[in-house]
């Protein structure tokens, strides 16, 4: 390769000005299009509200969403006593159910307090509240249920007593090298990087802190509650009354067992060993097996159930197609306009296709959730009705571009127009017909997932009910990975198929 | 058709590699069928089995449901058969009480005192919007990207290697789940689903666009080369040129793939028809669904012959391929 010399360029623009310098209706058209597409995103802005919509969303709870994708919350209340603390983990913390983690450090003394006793009969309030938007209740912060001090007194049966007994009197919270939180009774003292913020607590009247509140501290008004943030590790609500943390941990919590299973919490060695020859925990079955039920009926992953949707999925799109493959095979030869000479049918044929291919996947998908119920038949019901419409053209495309020599080979014998079908067009078309329907499994999977959420069953439906509760992202991008490595595992599976069915390998 | 009937009625003796070949031609032969017939045997159980455990898994019993099935379809019949003219159009219906299923003119959109769009025809124009931008986003992404990840373009192994699976994550990553985050987000509207469709259409007309690229001729490139070109220029006249017409194409493909998929997501809160529909036929409203089916079946019938004549014009009948794409 060599360059131009300077010279040389410019005789090549002078011996061919029509290629260098471009004609004035060109240059306008172009400028035509590139200004009709700026303007027709202008009117898109306008017409969606884009910047509106942009300026409202909710971008603190974005990031915390997407946190919850690879980490999870613990998140304690403790609560403020004249004398004593009291450290309350609301209902299916990820820290178990008799929480008492090491990044919470207590301190216990003798205290003397006087207690109101109460019969309580607590109306369990709807811990979700439901409501009319798809997506559920979005909670401003993502509140721990159950924390929320609205239970319902209906019969107070009341008297005071004086108790002495042990309680904590001090709590001291490591957010994970972040900086800690240490709390006492009208006092708490966070820490992080080195700067050190005090706040006085005067009970259920106001928080006041002591000098100049640090960065990543934020008080509203004076008085009022102190946040604090850790960055990734937490954060920390200061309150005339309590102090709530939220510590926050990377990783998917509880994955294997939850806190109601006697393998929780034990490390990877200890359970493998309780496994194989440990001393069995329900005297009925073998510690493998209840291990195994354990993880399978896991409360918070529901790995049973999300394994069964998946398969739901899987068998939806692989039904679906091969029952569209199966009807769309005769029907295309019937389309075909070389081998069915009747023009009638041929039209009637391709329109009926062209009809249950336009009527779109997610109508059908929306009948047939209405007709079956949710559930799986709905989506293979779905798949298998756009599919034949979409094999059926295809198909008849296939068999209108065969090669006509064969054909009347095997007609000149004198063979049966059956005969002639069989030996003269499928050997042409069948790998065509095979490496188009192993196409659209393979899109198929992917479909399947989408209109699963419409109702058709299977994963998508687990993962849009999953996502309506704001609260479960870590379950939707454990969905995420399984729908991934399926798609990854079948369209290998797919594509390596469809190689050898139209450029096999020559046999050695 | 069997060789022992050739062997047997053709008379002629085989000689020792003739009966070799035939031998082997036997082999093949039986081995062949013993494939076909596993291959069958395969399918069917797998399909009995598929079938059962979705009837098993169910709400209802494939032939339990079947009953609610035809009376669904009873449900769906209009009380007469301009009633789906009227919803349509939203003009008054005579069967109106008050109640949700005959308000037809209260969905109107006005423009002015008089003049206004049928509610369902302007949901269809969102939708057609929706996919519009998104195609447009996708295509202009995707452009700048495909050349990054062609060999051709791109000598850095690791970047390509970088760029092709970050589009593949873009391709393969559930649209629904990027559409529900950004409704959590968001909440309802038809944002979510631009950015949900955009991202899928950036990852897969990527993939298009530099396979594209990759099997463009490298003579102009070499020339530009040769001139002095940077890469800039190299790209932009040398191969664009050459590839925008393919590129083009597949826009308008994935513009028809759009449409639909702007309508599922709609169905689960973008916005749009998708989302009328969906509430239409679960509130069993018929004269509106089958107004609703109507129009996006001609929509749809619409879309596909414009883009598959503008597709024609464009590079002929070479890009009739597979019709949805990845």
């Amino acid at each position: 390769m060599s360059v131009l010399t300077q010279a040389e360029r410019d005789a090549l623009v002078d011996r061919h000005p029509d290629v260098f310098s471009q004609s004035r209706g060109s240059l306008i058209s172009k400028g035509a299009v590139a200004a009709s597409v700026a303007a027709y995103f202008a009117f898109a802005w306008w017409f969606f509200s884009i910047g509106t919509v942009f300026s409202e969303g909710r971008w603190d709870i974005a990031g915390s969403y997407l946190a919850d994708w690879v980490s999870y919350e613990s998140r304690p209340d403790i609560e403020f006593g004249e004398k004593h603390l009291e450290i309350d983990f609301p209902r299916f913390d990820p820290a178990g159910n008799d929480p008492d983690p090491e990044w919470l450090a207590k301190e216990t003394a003798v205290v003397e307090r006087t207690v109101t006793t109460a019969t309580q009969t607590v109306s369990g309030g709807g811990e979700r509240s439901s409501s009319n938007s798809l997506l559920g209740t979005i909670g401003g912060e993502a509140a721990p249920s159950g924390s929320s001090g609205g239970s319902v007194t209906s019969e107070a049966d009341s008297q005071v007593e004086t108790l002495r007994q042990e309680e904590v009197v001090r709590a001291v919270v490591d957010m994970s090298g972040a900086g800690a939180i240490e709390i006492v009774p009208g006092l708490v003292t966070v820490t992080r990087g080195g700067e050190t913020m005090i706040a006085d607590i005067a009970l259920d009247e106001a928080v006041t802190v002591r000098g100049e509140l640090p960065e990543w501290a934020s008080q509203k008004a004076p008085g009022a509650k102190v946040i604090v943030s850790f960055g990734f590790a937490g954060r920390a609500e200061i309150e005339d009354d309590e102090v709530k943390v939220r510590h926050r941990f990377l990783g998917w919590e509880n994955f294997f067992f939850d806190a109601n299973s006697p393998f929780w919490g034990k490390p990877a060695g200890e359970v493998m060993s309780l496994l194989t020859s440990g001393e069995r925990v329900d005297p009925t079955r073998s510690n493998l097996a209840v291990a195994c039920d354990n993880i399978l009926y896991n409360s918070e992953w529901q790995h049973y159930d999300v394994w069964l949707k998946l398969l739901q999925t899987i068998v939806m799109a692989f039904a679906g197609t091969l029952l569209a493959t199966i009807v769309a095979f005769p029907l295309a030869f019937m389309a075909a306009r070389n081998i069915m000479p009747n023009r009638l049918l041929n039209q009637a044929s391709k329109r009926f296709f062209d009809f249950l291919r336009s009527v779109d996947m997610l109508i059908w998908a929306l009948f047939f959730t209405r007709a079956f119920g949710p559930g799986p038949l709905a989506g293979i019901s779905a798949i298998f009705f756009t599919d034949t419409g979409t094999f059926g053209k295809l198909y008849s495309e296939a068999l209108e571009n065969i090669d006509d020599k064969q054909r009347e080979g095997i007609r000149s014998v004198g063979a049966s127009p059956a005969s002639v079908q069989r030996f003269g067009v499928v050997p042409q078309v069948l790998p065509v017909f095979l490496a188009q329907s192993l196409y659209f499994w393979e899109s198929n999977t992917r479909s399947a997932t989408i209109i699963g959420a419409v109702g058709a069953g299977g994963i998508g439906l687990k993962l849009w009910e999953a996502m309506r509760t704001n609260q479960d992202w870590e379950n939707v991008a454990y969905m995420v990975v399984l729908i991934l490595v399926v798609v990854f595992v079948f369209d290998n599976i797919s594509s390596t198929l469809r190689q050898q069915l139209i450029a096999p390998k020559q046999p050695k | 058709m069997s060789a022992d009937a050739a062997a047997v009625t053709g008379g002629a003796r085989l000689s020792e590699e003739g009966l070799a070949v035939e031998r082997h031609w036997r082999e093949l032969a039986s081995r062949r069928r013993l494939y076909t017939w596993g291959g069958i045997a395969f399918l069917v159980l797998a399909m009995s089995g598929s079938l059962w455990f979705a009837n098993e898994t169910n709400a209802g019993k494939f032939f339990d449901r079947l009953p609610y099935f035809f009376g669904f379809i009873d449900q769906l019949t209009p009380r007469g058969p301009l009633e789906i003219w009227r919803a349509f159009w939203d003009l008054p219906s005579p069967y109106d009480d008050g109640s949700l299923k005959f308000n037809y003119p209260e969905g109107r959109v006005y423009f002015t005192e008089t003049l206004y769009v049928p509610e369902y025809i302007y949901k269809m124009v969102e939708t057609l919007n929706i996919a519009l931008v998104s195609t447009l986003i996708g295509f202009g992404v995707g452009f700048v990207l495909c050349f990054i990840a062609a060999k051709n373009m791109t000598a850095n192994r690791w970047l390509r290697f970088f760029v092709r699976r970050f589009m593949e994550l873009l391709r393969a990553f559930p649209e629904i789940v990027i559409a529900g985050f950004f409704l959590a987000v968001f909440s309802l509207g038809a944002v979510p689903a631009i950015i949900a469709v955009s991202i899928h259409t950036i990852g897969a007309l990527g993939k298009m666009f530099f396979e594209v690229v990759e099997n463009a001729d490298m003579k102009p490139d070499e020339g530009l080369r040769a001139a002095g070109g940077n890469w800039l220029e190299r790209v932009w006249f040398g191969t664009v040129p050459q590839v925008l017409p393919n590129f083009l194409s597949y826009g308008l493909l994935r513009f028809e793939i759009n449409v639909r998929a702007s309508t599922i997501i709609g169905a689960v809160g973008g916005g749009g028809i998708g989302e009328t529909l969906r509430l239409s036929i679960s509130r069993t409203h018929e004269a509106k669904t089958l107004a609703i089916v109507l129009l996006l079946f001609l929509t749809i019938v619409a879309v596909d012959q414009l883009s598959a004549y503008l597709r024609r014009r464009l590079v002929g009948d070479q890009a009739f391929e597979f019709g949805r794409g990845s």
